[in-house]
């Protein structure tokens, strides 16, 4: 797999779940370009996550076809498609049995790398997220705090080199200092590797700090599309123009104060 | 010494034939909800339905020996295997299971790799409960004809002796002791 992102495209995606009346996403249209930082923004409910997931088929849709530098994703088996997709949720999900240089490890065993190989890819990726190699590579989950353990999530999802990485609320859980930080590290991780990264999160701020281009959702449905100034100038309805337009006053006078108390 | 070994031996046979019915079983129906509810129903059942029961129960079916008591101890066996092994299933994270899914593991990787590794500390509390069970209630097995410690029990009983009778139930006491310890060291290997 070569550095740098892949294309995505959702071509009328659609997704009903089978008890549900109605569609938890309703016949998106979606073109993300290769090493775009494209964050999907919207309440609860509004079906991002569904919508990411039909990217590495954890959900598969009912409609529509979504395509990775123009491959049809249902070509070939889920499991191989999701080993060249990176995915970091919200609850990180380590597996608690394994050591952090054996959690990174995961797909590039799945994959067949000899073990040198391996080896010196998780301390590479133990320096790219910033956590001492000698220090972290042999510790526990539950010897992490929350902020280390994501970083230890992200360094798993980006282990095989992914050119797609998809982050499902990924820093929803740790508090706004370690959230700041570890916003820092992915910014500079996609400058370094400029991996398309598909983020979803309900944060307006965090979307405005991080995304070359934003896709807000209102139930099931895209809303608007576009680089963040747009969305702040230009918000498409009256949905948008409550969603950003609060919380981009309270921004404003946020970033007069000290990071400390956002 | 004779009896010794016919005890271990029927108190072993029940746990391996109880572990190889009720792990699969369990692990077949954990994620199955109405197999899942017929199961611990049963387990339920099992663990109500006094021992010395079933084996008057299997006694005109089976005879007399060896046989039903063996059967009478699987169904003793079988509740805390079968109950641990859903609990142990279960209680393993979803977030675990979805992120173990988005590595792209088959479902069969992530049984063996995630899911059986993670409940194995659980299941390994409900096989030290069932060997404890066991070995204690195989004295039961020497009122039908079983064999085993028990029958110095019973013997002791219909003599009046006193010291044969202590014989049988101390030596049961320590044997269970000694299972109940050597599993605990097992299970601690076990625990992340």
């Amino acid at each position: 797999m070569a550095e740098g992102g892949a294309r995505v495209e959702l071509r009328g995606v659609g997704v009903r779940y089978a008890n549900g009346t109605a569609d938890a996403v309703h016949a998106v249209d979606l073109t993300i370009d290769a090493g775009t930082f494209a964050v999907l923004l919207g309440p609860s409910g509004c079906g991002k996550s569904t919508l990411l997931r039909t990217i590495n088929r954890l959900v598969e849709p009912t409609a529509g076809t979504v395509l990775i530098d123009g491959a049809d994703a249902r070509a070939r088996p889920a499991t191989e498609l999701r080993r060249e997709i990176g995915y970091v949720i919200q609850a990180v999900g380590l597996f608690p049995h394994y050591t952090v240089a054996e959690n990174v490890a995961v797909v590039p065993r799945l994959l067949g790398w000899d073990e040198a190989r391996i080896r010196e890819r998780v301390d590479e990726l133990l320096g790219l997220i910033r956590l001492d190699p000698e220090r972290y590579r042999d510790r526990r989950p539950r010897e992490l705090s929350g902020g280390e353990a994501q970083r230890v999530g992200v360094a798993r999802a980006l282990a095989a080199r992914p050119r797609v990485l998809l982050m499902d609320e990924p820093f929803a859980a740790v508090d706004a200092i370690v959230r700041a930080s570890l916003q820092d590290e992915i910014a500079r991780v996609h400058r370094e590797l400029r991996t398309t990264i598909v983020f979803v999160t309900h944060d307006v701020d965090e979307a405005l700090r991080l995304a070359d281009r934003i896709v807000v959702m209102n139930a099931g449905r895209v809303v608007q599309n576009g680089p963040p100034d747009d969305i702040l100038e230009r918000p498409a309805d009256d949905f948008v123009r409550e969603l950003v337009g609060v919380d981009a006053e309270t921004r404003r006078l946020a970033l007069e104060r000290p990071l400390i108390e956002r | 010494m004779a009896h010794l070994g016919t005890h271990v031996a029927l108190a072993g046979t029940a746990l391996v034939v109880a572990l190889a019915l009720g792990i699969p079983l369990a692990g077949l129906t954990a994620d199955r909800a109405w197999p899942r509810a017929v199961l611990l129903a049963l387990a339920g059942g099992f663990r109500v339905v006094p021992s010395l029961a079933i084996l008057m129960l299997a006694l005109p079916l089976l005879g007399l020996g060896f046989g039903p008591a063996l059967l009478a101890l699987v169904v003793l066996a079988l509740p805390p295997i079968l109950v641990n092994t859903d609990v142990g299933l279960r209680s393993v994270p979803r977030a675990t299971l979805e992120a173990a899914r988005g590595t792209g593991m088959t479902e069969r990787q992530i049984g063996l790799r995630v899911r059986w590794p993670l409940a194995l500390p659980v299941v390994a509390v409900g096989v030290r409960t069932a060997t404890v069970e066991v070995i204690a209630s195989a004295t039961l097995a020497a009122f039908i004809g079983g064999g085993g410690l028990g029958d110095y029990i019973v013997g002791g009983l219909q003599t009046s002796d006193f010291s044969e009778l202590l014989l049988g139930a101390v030596s049961v006491a320590l044997l269970a002791l000694a299972a109940d310890s050597a599993l605990a060291l097992t299970q601690r290997k076990l625990a992340i």
